[in-house]
């Protein structure tokens, strides 16, 4: 069986690609999926960075395009999990050193290793972007609910749309107070404007950098609400019918405030 | 109270008008990667009208433009003439007055009027392309934004 390959883009820069890849791969993981995460940001790497693993590349993806490697030498394994790895960008190359067709080629060499190919798209829509695209099948949408995130959102679905890509929308970066108070769009107005069916919304919260200064995946912290969200979002890529969780729910809700209050 | 005296000096939280922003710009953003919609409505825009006026085809123009409120679709198509609306006469008959030509008699001042007219075109908005507020009715108990 081939993997599902899927490119996490938003257009805007900082939206929380590379944070949502990391941590939407590892919750896959968690769940017993094998999954490949694909770090297309040639010249800007992270994803190595977010997931603590920055120490252990050895090759990178241009070096497997130039085929001075085998593709299964550069592919890193996350210990903390039995099926996670990731395939890390060249740092000190840039994004034209790689072809649509070679960047493709590279992702189709994992499909039957694993069962995900999540690939984590640099912003922009320009040469970087292109590859990462040409490498998937299905795309996830990130955005957060601010006018330049959704209007790039919003051209990126566009460029989505000409290659009939299924679509989906996480959007990332809520605060829940803003929104109660109408200063902030509510996820139905950004899934509304933008049109997309909707996979998850993540709050704006402290945990992930937290987190992300250590290179823990949010889903091993014990009882993390941000964790739980990740594994909502993993089971709903998977097919299941998962509710979106109201912030009325008791509990929830206080905590979410109280915290932004603090923040 | 500083919560207080925001709310007195804010009409509108500014999701709403952020809601409105993108709903135009995105408007406009999609209007004008699509040139051949565009080509397409204004070459409809000038049969229509030149089923009753002959208009300047070469110097027509028709584009988009944000508003404050809405974008509009802004059409300047000068005319020439009136066209004859007199109905045809009966096939095989001869002598009447071709469909095409020139209007004649009390028709003439009301077509100078139209001509000259033309030479200053105002930019007339053909339509408006309004939006309703689509503000979505919530049902009680999701009103509260939703995580997961």
């Amino acid at each position: 069986m081939s993997a599902r390959r899927i490119v996490l883009t938003s257009g805007k820069g900082g939206v929380g690609k590379t944070t949502t890849t990391a941590n939407l791969g590892a919750a896959l993981a968690k769940r017993g999926k094998r999954v490949v995460l694909v770090d297309a940001d040639i010249g800007l790497r992270n994803l190595d960075l977010v997931l603590g693993l920055e120490k252990r590349i050895v090759f990178d993806l241009v070096e497997v395009v130039e085929g001075r490697c085998q593709l299964r030498q550069a592919l890193i394994k996350d210990k903390r999990f039995q099926s996670l790895s990731i395939l890390p960008a060249a740092q000190t190359r840039d994004k034209t050193s790689v072809s649509e067709a070679q960047f493709a080629a590279v992702v189709r060499g994992l499909d039957d290793t694993c069962d995900y190919v999540l690939i984590d798209c640099p912003a922009g829509i320009e040469h970087g972007f292109r590859n990462a695209v040409a490498g998937a099948a299905e795309a996830i949408v990130v955005t957060t609910p601010e006018v330049s995130s959704i209007r790039d959102a919003d051209r990126v679905i566009g460029k989505l749309n000409e290659r009939n890509m299924p679509i989906r929308l996480i959007v990332n970066r809520i605060r829940p107070e803003m929104v109660r108070s109408g200063d902030m769009m509510s996820v139905d107005d950004v899934v509304e404007i933008l049109g997309v069916k909707l996979l998850g919304m993540i709050p704006d919260d402290e945990e992930v950098i937290d987190t992300t200064n250590r290179g823990e995946p949010v889903v091993l912290v014990p009882d993390s609400r941000l964790g739980e969200i990740y594994e909502k979002i993993a089971r709903r890529l998977e097919g299941e019918n998962v509710a979106f969780s109201t912030l009325q729910a008791p509990g929830i809700f206080g905590r979410l405030f109280g915290q932004r209050k603090a923040g | 109270m500083i919560e207080f005296f925001k709310r007195l000096f804010a009409p509108e939280p500014s999701g709403a008008t952020a809601r409105e922003r993108l709903r135009l710009v995105l408007l406009s953003d999609h209007l004008s990667l699509a040139p051949d919609v565009v080509e397409a409505l204004r070459a409809d825009l000038i049969a229509v009208i030149s089923k009753y006026v002959e208009v300047d085809e070469a110097n027509c123009d028709v584009s988009f433009e944000q508003q404050d409120q809405a974008v509009a679709v802004l059409a300047n198509i000068p005319i020439l003439a009136m066209r004859d609306r007199r109905p045809p006469p009966p096939p095989g008959t001869s002598g009447g007055p071709k469909p095409d030509s020139p209007p004649r008699g009390d028709a003439l001042g009301a077509t100078y009027a139209l001509a000259d007219e033309s030479r200053h075109p105002a930019r007339s908005a053909v339509g408006q392309v309004q939006r309703k507020r689509r503000r979505r009715k919530r049902v009680a108990g999701q009103s509260q934004p939703a995580m997961g």
